[in-house]
């Protein structure tokens, strides 16, 4: 196996061949429009209003006396406000966050909960209207505490079973010659994509169009067709550039408050959330805390394995984060155990962040197999070579190509590891304490059903539709080169269209699934375009189109373990007497299937290790206790990496273990890069100063009140 | 947002003018703390007064060998001016330690000695804030606070102020030059920003209406030898969580001379006064500058979850006078 980053597959070699993206030059000149730019005649706008407490009832609100304020057009609230149906379940096989379904109720669930929409004919005149509008509560307790040992904590499902189990773990760690068992926490984490969420509502021709900035049109319009018991065919959005989404850009209160408002004033209104107004309103990553206890016999093999964590999530939608999962797919004992649990508090409601489950998982169990080869006396890396299973832990299925082992390998080479002396706290350079860590990195490649229809124009390019979501991935030129490949051109004789619903359903940008998703879709419309294309004959002004939908394909996909495999490598530099932790190189090598484009893949994949610095050491909400509201809830406030903090990484791929049942051979590489990486960090901080950071992020005043060896 | 109203003033005497008594108007410089606040809430001028075009951005050696810089004049060529690299390194690179290239490309010097503290209660007008709002309490004191005050704050307000600049300025006996409609004032640093006791919304000694038109350094051989170390949660655009500016005078293996502040530590930037006491006259060594440290941080009155602010600047004082030790023994 080699490395093979250009390596082309497909006739014309377009994948596999580093493309910049096909809209750059409309990015960089600005002559892309995002959501809350993009301009409307008649535009009214929208500005929400949130709660200043944390739990409790709203008893008033008074609008009389900002509608007579300059430009005020209206004020929308529990006590006006359209009833939405919210009693569904939808796409995602999840229903809908009451966070988005605003104004149903005069209930507070939590600080900064969506209680009023101001409307007016500027954005200015709407913001001080919203911040003149009086809404009095009566207050009630709230608890956020959140804490290991919490009575009310309980195993949830979630989109992976609960807790899974089996053997006898106590008498597995009974029998174990090397036990580690340790608590490791995560902070309360933050999307903080650049672009914010906005969205335009307009009723037009009977239909209702949302321009909006999102992962995914079908996901918001089947929401908003549900909420608003419209027909689909009645609804429309389209989100063509989407600055960032990370898991957050769903249905939200911007698209809900502005469809209200733009219904009842019949005028295209715009909602855009401020940056603070993002930080309650629009998902997070739950705090975690989660005990591992790991047992191995004398030589590291694992006979038992234990992973519990707890999440929180709010009173009024339920969503796990499930850090447990990881050790279902990564690490085999004959005792395993894994549970994810939940704890209820009066805090916004968390969601999908990159990498969900395994990036706060992987930190806390790739900081205890480092633990555990201490004891042991055994090299990390051969650690997890003497734990790669051949087969799914819990499910028991073989692995559609699982290449942790040769990810290791390689980039053990590249990194120097072989070099590496294991005893902590010895290597000086100035001030600095330098170490070095590593860590694995898995991320599940699944498929979501999607529909897509390709043209062949009369004047011999071909245009692709498909609601994809372009999320600064690069997706649309990754199509654009699928595309070709599969039409046998030149990309620059395909052009892709996206963000629109009216292209037909289409799984989202999230979960890796995306181009996996997209283009088996593109790729099966282009078969049955080529079977209906004569060669030689003339392509009517019209075009011929072909479309595909690959619902009963992903539905009878072979059942394997499918995933992303990486192995993360980190070099760190610590001074104790500060407490600045720096990293100095990073190295991830990831087995990630076909790599459609190995520029933007790249970006992708350094991305979510930059992501792994952050967590390490930077990113954390800090919850004031009295008000339960955040502290410093801004970009200035809420750190995460800056360019000065992010060093030489380097992110690469090996051509991976092909499974020939696998019709796409693309599993995804949005999210594996930050797996791995925060725990790569810490253990590299141990190395530099042989003290355990088991609480994230790795701040300079834990690692002051830690200590170290003094330089 | 609210509506305010917007001058531009053409000379010192005119933007005093333009400001007149009116408490709800403010000066503009760069904008790049004011207008953060308008949008927050925190501040609601009734009216701005842009003062960033006015004349006052020169830097100039003095007569008696000091330097008098404009109010006006930006960070980025406060820390690019050769006179400042040479006399007063520290100064420099304290100015370079804060905010981004495209903030200190727009921010003035009297604007950074002006800005408000980060503390997060205060930027949160749904909160408490006994800066912001007098009276109302300090939700610091018991919540989030391990980046507030270990010196010189009061029950009533742990916040700590944020600039770089001003550490530096502190530790080299800067003069703030100002004018008022009654004509031309001056403070001393040390005299600019008043102590928090129980009125912590009066941060400094200007009078009512007075516009900052420039600092002037006093001549100080002792600078030319000086440095200032900044840590913070992340290498680059943050705040401090502990600073030191410090010079050093050294012959013979003896202080002769020092000059130290810190930073991130108090409502104000702390000269070290109580350090350097002990420092002058002392052996040049780790033992004596721990000892400095430890005289100005008895002193010190940490909250639960910041104690390890008294740890750091103990730790960066000694690093950083062992630096300048090392380098004036070369």
């Amino acid at each position: 196996m080699t490395t093979a980053t250009t390596r082309p597959t497909a006739v014309t070699g377009a994948v596999g061949t580093a493309h910049t993206r096909v809209e750059g030059r409309d990015k960089v000149t600005g002559a892309a429009r995002y959501a809350g730019e993009i301009p409307f005649a008649d535009l009214a706008h929208g500005w929400l209003v949130l709660s200043t407490v944390a739990r409790g009832r709203i008893l008033s609100v008074d609008t009389a006396s900002v509608l007579g304020m300059p430009g005020v057009l209206a004020v929308l609230h529990h006590g006006n406000a359209p009833r939405l149906d919210v009693d569904y379940v939808g796409m995602l096989g999840v229903p809908p966050d009451p966070t988005a379904a605003v104004f149903q109720n005069d209930r507070v669930p939590h600080a900064g909960w969506p209680v009023a929409l101001v409307v007016a004919e500027t954005p200015e005149q709407a913001r001080e209207a919203a911040e003149a509008l009086v809404v009095t509560y009566e207050e009630e307790p709230h608890d956020i505490g959140f804490h290991a040992g919490r009575p009310d904590a309980h195993p949830v499902d979630g989109h992976m079973p609960g807790v899974t189990e089996k053997g006898d773990l106590e008498a597995g760690f009974a029998a174990s010659a090397h036990v580690v068992d340790a608590e490791y926490t995560t902070p309360e984490e933050h999307h903080a994509m650049m672009e914010p969420h906005a969205a335009t509502a307009l009723w037009d021709g009977g239909r209702l169009e949302v321009v909006d900035s999102n992962q995914g049109t079908t996901w918001v319009v089947d929401e908003l067709v549900r909420m608003f018991q419209l027909e689909p065919s009645a609804v429309r959005v389209r989100s063509e550039h989407v600055g960032g989404g990370f898991g957050s850009k769903g249905v939200r209160a911007h698209q809900v408050s502005a469809v209200m408002a733009a219904t009842l004033l019949q005028r295209p209104v715009r909602v855009v959330l401020t940056r603070r107004q993002m930080f309650s309103l629009t998902g997070h990553r739950s705090p975690t805390t989660q005990r591992v206890r790991l047992g191995a016999d004398a030589d590291g093999r694992l006979r038992a394995l234990d992973h519990r964590s707890l999440s929180r999530t709010s009173t009024v939608w339920e969503f796990v984060e499930p850090s447990a999962g990881v050790a279902r797919v990564m690490y085999d004992a004959d005792a395993h155990r894994t549970a994810n649990e939940v704890v209820r508090l009066d805090v916004p409601s968390p969601t999908w962040m990159r990498a969900p489950g395994e990036a706060p998982g992987s930190f806390a169990l790739e900081a205890a197999l480092d633990e555990l080869a201490e004891r042991c006396g055994v090299d990390p890396v051969e650690l997890r070579l003497r734990n790669d299973p051949d087969r799914g832990p819990v499910s028991g299925l073989p692995f559609a190509g699982r290449d942790v082992a040769a990810c290791f390998r390689e980039g053990a080479r590249r990194f120097g590891w072989a070099e590496r002396d294991p005893r902590p706290g010895v290597r000086r350079e100035g001030r600095w304490l330098l170490g070095t860590g590593t860590a694995a990195a898995s991320f599940p490649a699944g498929a979501l059903p999607s529909t897509a229809a390709v043209t062949a124009e009369a004047d011999g390019t071909f245009t692709v539709r498909i609601a994809a979501a372009d999320i600064g991935t690069g997706a649309r030129t990754a199509l654009t080169l699928v595309a070709a490949d599969a039409l046998r051109v030149e990309p620059d004789r395909v052009r892709v269209r996206i963000g629109d619903s009216d292209f037909g359903p289409a799984g989202i940008a999230g979960g890796s699934m995306g181009t996996r998703s997209w283009a088996w879709a593109v790729t099966a419309a282009v078969e049955e375009l080529r079977e209906r294309l004569v060669p030689g004959a003339p392509v009517p002004p019209e075009g011929i189109t072909a479309r595909s939908d690959t619902t009963a394909a992903v539905a009878g996909l072979a059942q394997k373990e499918r995933h992303s495999f990486g192995a993360q490598f980190a070099e760190v530099a610590v001074d104790v007497t500060t407490g600045e932790v720096r990293v100095r190189r990073m190295l991830g090598i990831f087995s990630a299937g076909r790599i459609v484009n190995p520029l933007t893949a790249r970006g992708q994949l350094v991305g979510g290790m930059v992501w792994g610095i952050s967590m390490a050491l930077h990113e954390e909400a800090v919850r004031d206790g009295a008000s339960g509201g955040l502290y410093g809830p801004d970009l200035a406030g809420y750190h995460v990496a800056t360019h000065a903090d992010v060093p030489v990484v380097e992110a690469d791929w090996l051509e991976g273990t092909p499974d020939p049942d696998d019709p796409v051979g693309i599993k995804g590489v949005g999210e594996i890069g930050i797996v791995g990486a925060a725990a790569a960090i810490a253990n590299a901080v141990w190395h530099a100063t042989g003290v355990r950071h088991r609480h994230l992020p790795i701040r300079p005043d834990r690692v002051l009140r830690a200590g170290g060896p003094r330089v | 947002m609210r509506e305010f109203d917007y001058r531009r003033a053409d000379d010192v005497s005119g933007a005093v003018a333009l400001l007149g008594a009116d408490p709800d108007a403010r000066y503009l410089g760069g904008g790049t703390n004011l207008v953060d606040l308008m949008k927050t809430g925190v501040e609601r001028p009734a009216r701005l007064v842009d003062v960033r075009t006015l004349p006052l951005d020169r830097i100039e050696p003095a007569d008696d060998g000091g330097l008098r810089i404009g109010a006006t004049v930006t960070n980025s060529d406060l820390a690019a001016h050769p006179l400042v690299r040479d006399r007063y390194p520290a100064l420099a690179q304290a100015v370079l330690a804060g905010a981004s290239g495209q903030l200190r490309n727009m921010a003035t010097v009297g604007g950074n000695l002006l800005q408000r503290t980060r503390c997060g209660y205060f930027t949160d007008v749904t909160r408490p804030c006994n800066k912001r709002v007098p009276g109302s309490g300090c939700p610091a004191l018991t919540g989030e606070h391990h980046n507030h005050a270990v010196l010189g704050a009061s029950d009533h307000c742990v916040a700590v102020h944020p600039s770089d600049m001003g550490v530096a300025l502190a530790a080299f006996d800067a003069v703030v030059s100002y004018e008022t409609a009654d004509g031309p004032g001056e403070l001393a640093l040390a005299d600019f920003y008043l102590p928090v006791g129980d009125t912590p919304h009066r941060e400094t000694a200007l009078p009512p209406g007075a516009l900052v038109t420039g600092v002037t350094l006093p001549p100080l051989p002792v600078a030319a030898r000086s440095r200032y170390r900044k840590v913070r949660e992340r290498a680059s655009y943050a705040f401090a969580i502990g600073s030191v500016a410090a010079a050093l005078d050294v012959s013979d293996g003896v202080v002769r001379d020092a000059r130290l502040a810190f930073g991130a530590v108090a409502s104000r930037p702390w000269r070290a006064r109580a350090a350097e006491r002990v420092l002058t006259g002392a052996p040049a060594t780790a033992e004596y500058f721990a000892a400095a440290a430890d005289a100005e941080l008895a002193a010190a009155r940490p909250l639960p979850d910041n104690g390890y602010k008294v740890t750091l600047m103990r730790n960066l004082v000694v690093a950083v006078l062992s630096e300048l030790a090392e380098e004036a023994a070369r």
